[in-house]
C-alpha cells in the first residue's frame, strides 16, 4: 500500500493538498479538505446589504462575475424587485456574465488543464518560421524553464506536431481570455471584480458604439472557440480516449441554470434560462429544482457540530478548529440528502435531459464523433468536452441580447432597501450551481451564506459518510505510474476547482503506510 | 543566439490567503502580454524567471515546494518575491496552510516570512497583501495582515512595495517590477507614505476624472445610470489615490466610474472597512480617517 502525497496541487484557484492511498494500482481511498477559510460571510454580518456585491465577488478572483450575479440576484429578491430589473439590465447582466464565462472555461482548458497532456518539451523540435514559436524555442534553449518545469513525466501522447500547435494555441489562448475579459469590462466597467452589476440592475447604459465594439471583440472569439478551442479538445480526446471511463464520480448532476431570458417571473427556479435548472443523473431523468431540499452537513467539516443539516437560509459558519471527525473547512451541501456534482458537465446534461435543441445537437455531435453513449459524458473527457460546448452555447446566444439591448434606455430601477427581509439568487458560476441567500434585519445584513460550487465537488463526506463527488471520482482509479500519477491530477482539474480551498485525501483511519513521495 | 547574455532574475511568486483576483489582473497586461513576461526578455538582456506560481506552473507537489527551498537557498538577495493574498496569523496561523512537513500542513505566515528574509524585494501585490484587505475586514475572523506588519512582527528588514487595488491594475505591477529590473530598487522619495510607488498613486482618482465637471456645478446623478457626479452614490474618488481615470482598465476598456460603477477605494489601507458602506455618500468626518495608515 502507497500512501501519495501532492502538495500543492498548482493550476488550480487557490491551495491544494491530495493525499491519496493506493493499492495494487488502484486508489483505495480518498478525503478532500479544504484549508483556507476567510470567513468573508461572517465578515458580512451587520454591513448594508447592497455591498454584499463588493464583498462576494472577492470570494473568488476567478469567477467574480458570477458571484456579483448571484448576489444581485439575491438582493433583488430581498429587496422585492425580482422581476421589475428593466430588459437593458437583464440583457447586460447576461452580457457580461456570459463574456466571464467564456474567459474561464477558455482558461481553464489551456492554461490550468492542458500542461497534463501537452508536452512543452517538443518545442525544441520546431524548425518552422512562427515568431511566436520561434521566441518559445529561444526561451527553452536558454534552459530556464520555469514555470513549465518541474512537471509530471511520462504519459504525454500527443505527435511532435500535435505538441507544439497545441502550444501555440497555449499563447494563442491567453490573448482569447484577455479579450474576453476585455469583451465584459465594456459593460462591467473592470474585471475582475465588475462595478457596474447593482441591485435594480446595471450601472453602465447601453450605448450603440459599445454594443457594436462587443459584437466584433465577441465575432472573433467565436471564431476561436469554433476553429480552436472546440477542435483542440477533441484532439486531445482522441488521444486520450481512455478518459473517457475515468472519474466517473457520483453519477448525479444539479444545475441552477444560467442567462435569463425572461426577467418576469420572480420565481428563479422556474424563471426561462438559456442553460436549463434542475436534476438529472446517469438516467438521463429531468427532475425540476426544489431549493428546499439542499442542506448543509458539517460532520466531517470544521464548524460546530449544532449548525449541521442545515438548509443555507437557517445556515451558520461558525468555526470548530481541530474538531474530531473533522477534515475540512469545505461543508458538504447534499441535495435530498445525496450527492450531487455540479459545473458545466450538469449545466449541458440536465440542458440535455430537458430536450433543450441546442444543448442535445452539441453534446449528440461530440457522443457521435466518438461513436459513444451518454454515459461516456460521466468521466474527465465528458466534463472538458461539456465545458468548450457550453463555451459555444452562450457565446452563440450572446450577439442576440446585444441587439435586444435598447440604447439609452434605463438599465437600472430605483429601490428601497426593506426593514426585514430574506432572498435568494441562484445562477450557474463558470464553476456550477451557486447559491446566495441573505436575511436583512434593521436593513443590515443578519445572515448571509453562500454555497459555492467547489463545496458542492470537493464537499467531504456528510452526516451519513457519503464521500463527496471529487472523492468518489478518484475512488477506484487505476493508477498507471504512482511516482507520476497523472489520473489524479486529471480528474481533480477536470472538475476545474475554484475556491481558496484545498483538498485533502487522507488515508483510512489507523493504517500505517509507508509514505511515497510525488514531485 | 545570445542566451549567454541574458540576465534570469529569479521571481517567487507566493499565494496566501487570495481570491487569485490579482493573478488574473495581471493575466490581462495587454502590453506587454503575460507571454512576453514569461517567455521573452521583458527588458532587453532581462528575462524574468517565474519559479514558483500556483496558477500556472506546470508541476505540483514536493518538488515545487521544494523550488521554494532551492531558490531562497541558491539565490539569497538575489530573487524578488511577489506576495498575493493577506497572512492569516490568527491561532498559529491555522485558517490558511498550504505544502506539509513531517505530515504537519505549513502555515501560509511560515513560508511568507521564510521567502521573505532572502529576497532582493518584497512587492505586496494586491491590497491583502499590502495591507490585510477584503479578508481582514471586521471582524477579521482569521486573523489576517498585510506583509508589512508580517515583517516588522517578525523583525525582517527587506526593502518591501506595496502595490495594491482590489484588484491591482496590471501595469501597476508590470511598472514597477520593470523599474527594478532598469534601474534598481525604488529609492524612498519615489514611494509613498504607505510604500507604493507615487507613479501610479500619487493622485487622487478625484483630481482627474471625467466627471468632475459635474462636481464643480454640483450636479450629482441621484440613481445608477444618471449623468453627473457619483458623490451621492458613494463614490469614493475624492479619498482614492490610484491613476484610473488615465489609465483606464482592461486594454483601455472603462473603468469604474467611467462605467457609472462608483470608485469603492479598492486602494486604500482602509479598505474595506473605512470606505464602507460603498453606497453611502462620503461625509466630511470620515475623510481625515482615510489613507492615514493600518
Amino acid at each position: 500500500m502507497t500512501k501519495i502525497v501532492i502538495d500543492p496541487v498548482t493550476r488550480i484557484e487557490g491551495h491544494l493538498k491530495i493525499e491519496a492511498v493506493v493499492e495494487n494500482g488502484e486508489v483505495k481511498d480518498a478525503q478532500s479538505s479544504g484549508m483556507l477559510f476567510r470567513g468573508i460571510e461572517t465578515i458580512l454580518r451587520g454591513r448594508d446589504p447592497r455591498d454584499a456585491q463588493r464583498y462576494t465577488q472577492r470570494i473568488c478572483g476567478v469567477c467574480p462575475t458570477s458571484h456579483s450575479t448571484a448576489a444581485t440576484l439575491n438582493l433583488d429578491s430581498a429587496f422585492g424587485i425580482a422581476d421589475k430589473i428593466p430588459d437593458n439590465g437583464r440583457l447586460m447582466r447576461n452580457l457580461i456574465l456570459g463574456a466571464a464565462h467564456i474567459a474561464d472555461h477558455t482558461l481553464h482548458f489551456y492554461h490550468l488543464a492542458a500542461l497534463d497532456y501537452v508536452d512543452v518539451t517538443a518545442i525544441a523540435r520546431y524548425d518552422g518560421n512562427d515568431p511566436t514559436l520561434k521566441s518559445v524555442k529561444e526561451f527553452a534553449q536558454r534552459g530556464e524553464l520555469g514555470p513549465f518545469v518541474p512537471r509530471y513525466e511520462g504519459d504525454y501522447r500527443l505527435s511532435t506536431e500535435g505538441n507544439i500547435q497545441a502550444l501555440a494555441h497555449y499563447v494563442k489562448a491567453f490573448e482569447m481570455r484577455r479579450k474576453a475579459q476585455e469583451l465584459a469590462a465594456i459593460f462591467g466597467g473592470k474585471l475582475p471584480h465588475n462595478c457596474t452589476i447593482v441591485p435594480g440592475g446595471v450601472a453602465e447604459v447601453p450605448t450603440v458604439d459599445k454594443i457594436a465594439s462587443f459584437l466584433w471583440k465577441l465575432n472573433e472569439i467565436r471564431d476561436f472557440i469554433d476553429s480552436v478551442y472546440i477542435p483542440d479538445v477533441l484532439s486531445v480526446a482522441e488521444a486520450y480516449s481512455d478518459y473517457f471511463t475515468v472519474g466517473a464520480g457520483c453519477g448525479q448532476l444539479l444545475s441552477y441554470g444560467s442567462f435569463d431570458l425572461d426577467g418576469s417571473n420572480p420565481d428563479l427556479t422556474r424563471r426561462q434560462r438559456l442553460v436549463q435548472q434542475g436534476t438529472t443523473s446517469t438516467n438521463l431523468n429531468a427532475d425540476a429544482l426544489d431549493t428546499s431540499k439542499i442542506a448543509e452537513y458539517v460532520k466531517h467539516s470544521w464548524y460546530d457540530e449544532s449548525t449541521s443539516g442545515r438548509h443555507p437560509t437557517s445556515g451558520e459558519t461558525k468555526p470548530h478548529i481541530n474538531k474530531n471527525g473533522g477534515y475540512s473547512w469545505i461543508k458538504a451541501p447534499r441535495y435530498d440528502g445525496k450527492v450531487f456534482e455540479v459545473g458545466p458537465l450538469a449545466r449541458m446534461m440536465v440542458s440535455y435531459a430537458n430536450g433543450n435543441a441546442e444543448a442535445k445537437a452539441l453534446v449528440d455531435s461530440v457522443l457521435e464523433h466518438f461513436k459513444a453513449s451518454p454515459g461516456a459524458m460521466f468521466s474527465v473527457l465528458g466534463r472538458h468536452a461539456a465545458r468548450a460546448l457550453y463555451t459555444k452555447l452562450v457565446a452563440d446566444a450572446m450577439p442576440a441580447w446585444l441587439l435586444q439591448l435598447k440604447p439609452g434606455e434605463p438599465a437600472y430601477i430605483d429601490y428601497e432597501i426593506p426593514d426585514e427581509a430574506t432572498g435568494m439568487g441562484l445562477v450557474d458560476a463558470a464553476r456550477g450551481a451557486l447559491g446566495h441567500w441573505v436575511e436583512v434585519k434593521g436593513k443590515r445584513i443578519a445572515n448571509y451564506q453562500c454555497v459555492v460550487p467547489s463545496t458542492w465537488n470537493f464537499s467531504p463526506r456528510d452526516d451519513n459518510d457519503q464521500p463527496g463527488p471529487v472523492e468518489q471520482a478518484l475512488i477506484g482509479t487505476k493508477i498507471k505510474d504512482e511516482s507520476n500519477p497523472f489520473e489524479i491530477v486529471r480528474i481533480v482539474r477536470s472538475f476545474d476547482p475554484c475556491i481558496a480551498c484545498a483538498v485533502h485525501l487522507v488515508t483510512p483511519k489507523g493504517t500505517d503506510l509507508g509514505k511515497y513521495r510525488v514531485s | 543566439m545570445a542566451s549567454s547574455s541574458i540576465a534570469e532574475i529569479p521571481v517567487i511568486w507566493f499565494q496566501a490567503s487570495t481570491c487569485t483576483g490579482c493573478s488574473v489582473s495581471v493575466l490581462n497586461s495587454a502590453s506587454p502580454t503575460i507571454k512576453n513576461l514569461l517567455i521573452d526578455e521583458v527588458i532587453p538582456g532581462k528575462h524574468i524567471n517565474l519559479r514558483y506560481h500556483a496558477t500556472v506552473m506546470a508541476g505540483q507537489g514536493e518538488a515545487v515546494f521544494a523550488e521554494l527551498d532551492r531558490t531562497s537557498d541558491t539565490r539569497k538577495g538575489a530573487y524578488l518575491l511577489v506576495v498575493e493574498g493577506a497572512i492569516p496569523m490568527a491561532e498559529n496561523g491555522v485558517y490558511g496552510c498550504a505544502g506539509e512537513k513531517d505530515g504537519q500542513p505549513i502555515p501560509l505566515a511560515t513560508t511568507a516570512e521564510r521567502l521573505s528574509r532572502n529576497a532582493m524585494a518584497v512587492i505586496a501585490l494586491g491590497t491583502c497583501a499590502a495591507f490585510g484587505g477584503i479578508a481582514a475586514g471586521a471582524p477579521n475572523p482569521s486573523g489576517c495582515v498585510g506583509v508589512d506588519r508580517l515583517l516588522h512582527q517578525r523583525g525582517i528588514d527587506v526593502p518591501l512595495i506595496n502595490v495594491p487595488g482590489c484588484p491591482p491594475h496590471p501595469d501597476w505591477f508590470v511598472g514597477t517590477v520593470a523599474s527594478i529590473l532598469l534601474s534598481g530598487l525604488p529609492k524612498s522619495d519615489e514611494l509613498d507614505e504607505h510604500k507604493r510607488p507615487k507613479a501610479y498613486y500619487g493622485k487622487l482618482i478625484h483630481e482627474n476624472c471625467p466627471r468632475r465637471a459635474y462636481f464643480e456645478e454640483g450636479k450629482f446623478a441621484k440613481k445608477f445610470g444618471d449623468p453627473g457626479c457619483l458623490n451621492e452614490l458613494g463614490c469614493k474618488g475624492p479619498v482614492t489615490y490610484a491613476d484610473c481615470p488615465l489609465r483606464l482598465w482592461n486594454n483601455g476598456t472603462s473603468w469604474c466610474i467611467a462605467s457609472g460603477g462608483s470608485c469603492i477605494g479598492c486602494v486604500e489601507p482602509g479598505f474595506p472597512d473605512l470606505l464602507a458602506p460603498f453606497y453611502q455618500k462620503l461625509t466630511d468626518e470620515a475623510l481625515p480617517a482615510i489613507g492615514k495608515g493600518q
